[in-house]
């Protein structure tokens, strides 16, 4: 990034995993390029909505732990959504979930999950970058995309779209379902037939363990072993978004956005994709399910949670037009809110 | 889920393995030909990736082919599942012809040594000199299956069955950049990047399968390899070797290509 650029944000710590993910890289898999983008893509969009970006704009995905970032751009509008995460700006507490206001000298500070594991930083306007393949989705091990191909680390600068930081709304999320169970819902297949009847019934009825090796690649999840019927070998061919293969080890692997394009194990099952986001903020050492529905059933079930989705996008409430988090303080405690939807 | 019957086409006049069409989650369907690698396999996989991609079908997103199943990504807001079934049975019983040509590409390897580091251990295993095990992988006529795994990662079939060797029980989780490897019965050229493998490592290649630089070349894409594609492989010693990877290095393809009318035994008449 060199000098020239519109000034932005600064990376003083770099967090555990942080990288650019926008809603990912299509088009050439079938050139062996993996699809990448957010993990939990509902949560960057809301990010983004509160901001009026577009809905794909490129952020940060922050993993478990934040980074500390200082403010070098003028003024910027930013929003966090996802995980539970504390946010300071200058040591003043940030509720997530709403946009707030920064300018030049102030410090960001986001500390430790405290429920779920992934969080979207999006700055209105969205971060200046070039995008690799039409996307800005950083794929770490084929060093593609984000600054450099790589998670960002400090020191990092990134740049703001030139003119775009500009006025606008302070907008806030109505408050979120809580959390289900982790139940995710499958459709089984495409190889279901290399596993045996007793083998589907303990990957539908067992709970599982996210185990440590748990990244953007897929979740290794550990629980009672997935009996295969005839090997745990197939001719290699695609993977998609949430495929679920079994080694022969019979531990399932949930394969997520930067996933190989193509492998040669079986796979018993696929998460739904209105599912994704749950498995995106679940942390190693938490308990998962499986339950199957049927294809038919879950394209149903994809297209109310995409509607429920848009609606959620749309329902965003203004909170003011406060600058500060002193004033915003000042608002809240005069009720301003009253008669909008709690949040 | 157990799977449907394929459905039967009266229709048809001439004898056509019907292939099974499964779901993978929402958004994609997996249209499955077989389970063996072989040319014709592979050769009706590919007629299906070109006659999807000519009926630009609303609502497709991608496709992978892959040895035996074509992958279609799709958009199930712009396309049910059941639709696009139906679009692509119909494809199927109507297949795109092949095109009259197929690219021959002859790529040079250097072998053994601190380029392959298993060229002995394979010799060992197969009673033969690792000169041997260099003459017959270079002489095999290798076809490419598939891109996958990793950016312009390519999977060749065409190996001699006396270098058919089991792949390693210990996979290593970094193999060098540019390596040729052999597992089972296939060959692969690696992209100039590390990469975890179980293969056997025979040498390197200092073409870049991948290369972004070449995004937008009519000619070579940033992908110097595609399915379909067949591959000589042309033995180099390692002072060429290095010439040739600070030419790679610098954008050369290093890579001969020559068109020349198809081999398959299949082409549709």
């Amino acid at each position: 990034m060199s000098a020239n650029d519109t000034p932005g944000l600064r990376l003083v710590e770099a967090g555990l995993g942080t990288s650019l993910q926008d809603l990912g890289r299509r088009h050439f898999q079938r050139f062996g390029i993996s699809e990448s983008g957010a993990l939990d893509a509902p949560a960057l969009r809301l990010a983004n909505a509160l901001l009026g970006n577009e809905p794909g704009t490129a952020a940060l995905e922050i993993t478990l732990s934040g980074p500390v970032i200082d403010i070098e751009a003028e003024r910027v509008r930013l929003a966090l959504v996802g995980a539970d995460f504390p946010v300071t700006l200058n040591g003043q507490a940030l509720r997530c979930g709403r946009s707030f206001e920064a300018q030049r000298g102030d410090r960001l500070v986001i500390g430790l999950a405290r429920q779920g594991a992934r969080a979207y930083l999006a700055v209105a306007g969205g971060f200046a970058a070039a995008p690799t393949l039409g996307s800005l989705s950083t794929h770490s091990r084929s060093r593609l995309g984000g600054l450099d191909g790589g998670y960002l680390k400090a020191g990092d600068r990134l740049a703001l779209t030139p003119g775009a930081a500009g006025e606008g709304p302070q907008l806030a999320l109505p408050a979120l379902p809580a959390p289900e169970a982790a139940k995710l819902r499958v459709v089984l297949g495409p190889q279901d037939d290399f596993f045996t009847d007793q083998g589907i019934e303990t990957f539908l009825s067992a709970r599982y363990q996210v185990s440590p090796r748990a990244d953007r690649m897929g979740y290794q999840v550990e629980g009672p072993a997935i009996a295969h019927a005839k090997g745990f070998n197939i001719v290699s061919d695609g993977i998609v978004n949430g495929s679920i293969q079994v080694p022969g080890n019979g531990q399932p692997i949930v394969l997520l956005a930067d996933r190989q394009t193509t492998g040669g194990y079986p796979k018993i099952a696929t998460v739904i994709e209105a599912d994704l986001p749950i498995l995106a903020q679940l942390r190693p050492g938490e308990s998962l399910g499986f339950t199957a529905v049927t294809a038919d059933e879950a394209e149903e079930i994809v297209l109310e949670a995409r509607a429920a989705q848009a609606a959620r996008e749309a329902a965003l409430v203004e909170v003011g037009a406060a600058r500060r988090p002193p004033a915003i303080r000042a608002l809240l405690s005069a009720d301003l809110t009253a008669g909008l939807a709690r949040v | 889920m157990r799977h449907n019957p394929p459905p039967r086409e009266p229709t048809l006049d001439r004898p056509l393995e019907l292939p099974r069409f499964l779901p993978a989650g929402t958004g994609a369907l997996v249209v499955e030909f077989g389970a063996r690698v072989d040319e014709s396999t592979s050769e009706a996989v590919l007629a299906l990736d070109r006659a999807v991609t000519a009926a630009g079908i609303e609502g497709v997103i991608e496709l992978v082919p892959t040895y035996r199943s074509l992958l279609v990504h799709f958009d199930p807001a712009v396309i049910r599942a059941a639709a696009l079934r139906r679009r692509l049975e119909t494809l199927v019983a109507h297949p795109e012809a092949a095109p009259r040509e197929e690219r021959l590409w002859t790529i040079p390897v250097c072998y053994g040594g601190a380029c392959g580091e298993d060229l002995e251990a394979v010799a060992t295993l197969h009673k033969l000199d690792p000169q041997e095990v260099v003459a017959i992988h270079a002489a095999s006529d290798f076809r490419v299956y598939m891109i996958g795994f990793a950016p312009g990662f390519a999977y060749l079939g065409g190996l001699d069955p006396r270098l058919h060797t089991s792949r390693r029980v210990e996979p290593r989780l970094r193999t060098p950049a540019r390596s040729v490897s052999i597992g089972g019965a296939q060959s692969a050229l690696n992209p100039p990047f590390e990469l975890p493998s179980g293969w056997h490592l025979l040498g390197q290649t200092p073409v870049h399968l991948w290369d972004p630089r070449r995004e937008g070349d009519a000619t070579i894409g940033p992908s110097l390899l595609l399915p379909g594609d067949r591959v000589r492989l042309s033995p180099v010693g390692p002072e060429e070797y290095r010439d040739l990877c600070a030419r790679a290095d610098a954008g050369d393809p290093v890579a001969q290509l020559q068109i020349q009318p198809r081999t398959a035994e299949e082409t549709p008449a």
